[in-house]
């Protein structure tokens, strides 16, 4: 069997990375060995290098502390169970579950017996942030390899102690036996009593797919019970002894200054304790609602500038660039041949525009946090991608050592790229600071819709020329504002140029979002392939495979047409069928929608969509079938109605009544066809299959009415009557 | 403060109740029954349905004087003693959550689903589920999980 290569971060990473901007720290590992074990008990730690940091095995004469740079680890006690640590968080997509499935497997255990320690930067080794499709690819290969060693350093205790024939010995389901002579140790036995501490190089030998057990199973979600019976603490349901809840004064608009505030009123209040620092109001109060009548009984005059509203918005993006166009490298995009000299050569030639809205993520848990200072020690409690990027937001913000603030995240109520800030997070400690005592905040959802971020707006230029037979010999891509994000074209092109250029002043305040601009380039990409299969009078599959060579693609444009019946059926004027795909993050997929139009009402349903999706390894189908499907129905939103509206500084639509999500009754027919590489490298699946559905819904559109929507949302304004 | 009673899953409570407080509010921090969610405080979402006279109520814009000696039903009294009740089994079978914070919801609206269809076709479904909201997007789960506890109510 061969073995896989290591996964690298690949440029998307960096992308990704690049765009939040945060170093990775060294040196923050904190937690002693003595602490350890006072923590978790006796028993076996071991933890993996970075790659190329210290490579050697420590643990005796280290004195206490655990080296720094351990990238993460598992402790195994004397108890039975098998704590593993690490720095990602849990919002939803099911890491909690896969990565122990992972462990269990290299470690010939049971999911059962494993803790997960996650998201709390006393605890748990340093992490980037739990975004970018990462955690699969990088945080599991990792855990893998810290279980694989721990399962081999466990062969060689038993072997030890039984002066055995180490390679004699077999570890499984959590016990090591010697067949030969029937002696038998479980890991609790076999750690009982120890503190050892082993921290090893990034070389274990890892299970092949092919044999695993555990893992590329649909294990069941590991703490399932506590969600259906409610009884799962969100950030928002715990509580501290004697905790006060706080809310904010927020001004009308954006970019405002807070002129005059009058406070009398509220003071007034009984229990009510009014912060004011600078712009910043805040109220303390007993209890929420309380917090919310001394609020409204505050005075204030803002001052707001004039500000883009969003009729200017793409003429904004496209105009207020910063000139400088990125090519290659972390900003994406790229340049080869000559794209001049392809198009004037080139038997057709196209020139279009695509632009994709403002949307928000809305998670249904809005932001919140709870904050508490005790001996000049600040701990934070909050729904976050990144705890270790809050803690250092709160360390600048109160000016005070990281070593002196930490962050646990609970499992959160949802994030979708959404949650990578601390905004929250600051302001609950601030108030908790003015008010010496924990105090909890938990944002409306118009707070979450206003002071929150948004996915970023974006125009795209495609110009493109194709031959005779519908090869595709000119392409050239400028994303405006959107991102770089899956803005490389996957079809072979001789002649391209591809460039992002970042808008130097977006109106709104704009960050990641799920699949970043991966869905606006794809969406851009695909109905442009789509339109150029028309010029060409070919059908939209034959005219994308006449133009790939990568067989992944290939694989998961042809999966995803045979289960669909691609081709079968002729689109009517009330019946369309769409067909897009690509490849991001590690991904390839390819999406077929049918859609139902009712021109007469301007409407249109998605009634089938049939998803291919590879993403090498599968380690748990079931919840990679549920990623899958979910970011489909996600997808429906941002593809046919989901819109930021602002003005002048304020948003139009901060509610739920006026910011259409898809709902039950939007939900097509959604059918998912796993394709399971085993010999390729587990990927993340959270973002990538999201791309497909609105280039794919728009072609729909098309095959049915022949009207080209290049807009996102695609629905905005109902379709013309025929 | 003026203080009222509600019957929340059988149990009396004597609680503080502001004027006007929503009863989404009394019971998560005056009882502390935080199974039932805030989403959005508009009735859009469906994240803070319980169940009052068997039907299920946004708690956000019920004001908790109004149902004052009322029966109530939340995420938390439906398992009885420690076994779950068939939709919360289903929603488990089915996986049909991801981040879980609709499932509170989604489970007290699907319960009044099938108070009134115990056997709901899709449409039927669809109607009484389409105020609750999953932005993970587990819809089809759900409906696949309100379908099997349906299976396992017997035939009216
Ligand atoms: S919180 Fe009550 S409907 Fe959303
Ligand atoms: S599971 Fe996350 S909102 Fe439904």
């Amino acid at each position: 069997m061969k073995e896989l290569a290591p996964v690298r971060p690949t440029d998307n990473d960096m992308q990704e990375a690049e765009q939040h901007a945060v170093e990775p720290l060294r040196h923050l590992f904190e937690v002693n060995r003595r602490d350890l074990f006072k923590l978790l008990g006796a028993g076996l730690v071991v933890g993996l290098c970075r790659p190329g940091a210290f490579a050697q095995e420590s643990g005796r004469g280290r004195g206490e502390e655990i080296p720094h740079d351990v990238a993460s680890w598992l402790h195994i006690g004397g108890d039975g169970w098998i704590t593993v640590f690490t720095g990602k968080v849990e919002m939803g997509q099911n890491i909690r579950t896969s990565l122990a499935q992972q462990v269990a497997e290299e470690l010939r255990t049971r999911i059962s017996l494993i803790k997960m320690i996650m998201g709390d930067t006393d605890l748990t080794p340093f992490d980037l942030g739990t975004f970018g499709s990462r955690s699969t690819p990088q945080m599991g290969s990792q855990l893998r390899k810290v279980a694989a060693v721990a399962r081999e350093i466990l062969l060689d205790m038993a072997a030890q102690r039984w002066h055995a024939e180490r390679s004699s010995l077999v570890a499984h389901n959590g016990v090591i036996t010697n067949p030969s002579t029937k002696e038998s140790l479980n890991y609790a036995e076999l750690t009982h009593g120890q503190k050892l501490v082993k921290v090893v190089a990034d070389d274990a030998v890892l299970t092949p797919a092919t044999q695993w057990h555990v893992a590329g199973t649909s294990a069941p979600k590991v703490d399932g019970k506590a969600f259906v019976t409610g009884l799962h603490k969100y950030t928002s349901d715990l509580t501290q002894p004697g905790m006060l809840h706080g809310t904010i004064l927020r001004p009308k608009a954006f970019n405002t200054t807070l002129v005059s505030l009058d406070a009398k009123e509220a003071e007034k209040l009984p229990g009510i304790k009014v912060v004011r620092d600078g712009d910043f109001v805040g109220i303390v109060a007993p209890d929420p609602h309380a917090a919310l009548n001394a609020r409204e009984a505050l005075k204030a005059e803002w001052n707001a500038p004039t500000q883009i509203s969003e009729p200017a918005l793409f003429d904004s993006l496209r105009q207020g660039t910063d000139g400088e166009s990125r090519r290659g490298g972390f900003g994406g995009g790229r340049e080869t041949g000559s794209v001049q000299t392809a198009m004037a050569a080139a038997a057709k030639t196209l020139s279009q525009t695509y632009t994709a809205a403002y949307i928000q993520h809305a998670p249904l848990e809005p932001r919140a946090a709870v904050a508490e200072w005790e001996n000049n020690k600040l701990t934070v409690w909050t729904g976050t991608q990144r705890p270790f990027g809050v803690r250092e937001e709160l360390s600048a913000a109160f000016h005070i050592p990281l070593d002196q603030v930490r962050v646990i995240v609970p499992d959160t109520g949802s994030a979708y790229g959404g949650k990578h800030t601390g905004e929250c997070a600051v302001e609950a400690a601030r108030l908790a600071k003015a008010a010496g005592k924990p105090v909890k905040l938990v944002w409306t959802r118009q707070e979450e819709f206003t002071w929150a971020y948004f996915r970023p707006a974006g125009v795209i230029d495609v110009k493109s020329g194709i031959a005779v037979d519908g090869t595709l010999v000119a392409w050239e891509f400028h994303n405006y504002n959107s991102g770089p994000a899956g803005i490389n074209t996957p079809y072979n092109v001789a002649n391209q140029k591809i460039e992002f250029h970042p808008a130097k002043n977006p109106p709104l305040r704009q960050g990641s979002y799920r699949g970043l601009a991966a869905t606006a380039n794809h969406f851009a990409r695909e109905s442009h392939m789509d339109e150029l299969a028309h010029l060409a009078g070919m059908d939209p599959l034959a005219f994308r495979l006449k133009n790939i060579t990568d067989t992944r693609l290939r694989a998961a444009f042809e999966v995803a047409a045979q289960r669909f019946g691609w081709g079968k059926q002729k689109a009517t004027p009330t019946r369309g069928f769409g067909i897009a795909g690509g490849f991001e993050k590690g991904g390839y997929l390819a999406t077929c929608a049918e859609v139902a139009v009712d021109r007469s009402m301007g409407r249109v349903k998605i009634v089938r969509v049939v998803q291919s999706f590879d993403c090498g390894a599968v380690i748990n189908p079931n919840g990679l079938r549920n990623q899958i499907s979910g970011a489909i129905v996600q997808g429906i939103g941002g593809a046919l109605f989901e819109a930021i509206h602002f003005d002048n500084g304020r948003i139009g639509n901060p509610y739920f009544a006026d910011y259409r999500l898809p709902r039950f009754s939007d939900v097509p027919q959604i059918e998912v066809e796993l394709i399971d590489r085993k010999d390729q490298p587990s990927m993340g699946a959270g973002e990538t299959p999201l791309m497909g559905l609105a280039p794919a819904v728009a072609g729909a559109i098309f095959s049915a009415t022949g009207i080209r929507l290049r807009s996102l949302p695609l629905m905005a304004k109902p379709l013309p009557a025929a | 403060m003026p203080s009222i009673t509600l019957i929340v899953n059988g149990a009396e409570h004597k609680t503080e109740c502001a004027s006007g407080e929503s009863l989404l509010s009394v019971l998560r921090h005056r009882l502390g029954l935080t199974g039932t969610k805030y989403g959005c405080g508009e009735g859009q979402c469906g994240a803070c349905t319980v169940l009052l006279r068997g039907k299920a109520t946004r708690s956000c814009l019920t004001p908790a004087e109004s149902v004052a000696g009322e029966k109530l039903v939340t995420i938390e009294g439906l398992a009885a003693n420690d076994h779950m009740h068939p939709l919360q089994q289903a929603f488990l079978d089915e996986e049909a959550f991801q981040c879980g914070y609709c499932t509170s919801g989604m489970i007290m609206s699907a319960y009044s689903v099938l108070l009134a269809h115990p056997h709901p076709s899709d449409e039927e479904i669809i109607q009484y589920m389409d105020g609750n909201v999953c932005r993970c997007g587990t819809y089809p789960r759900i409906m696949a999980a309100i379908r099997r506890a349906a299976q396992g109510a017997k035939k009216p």
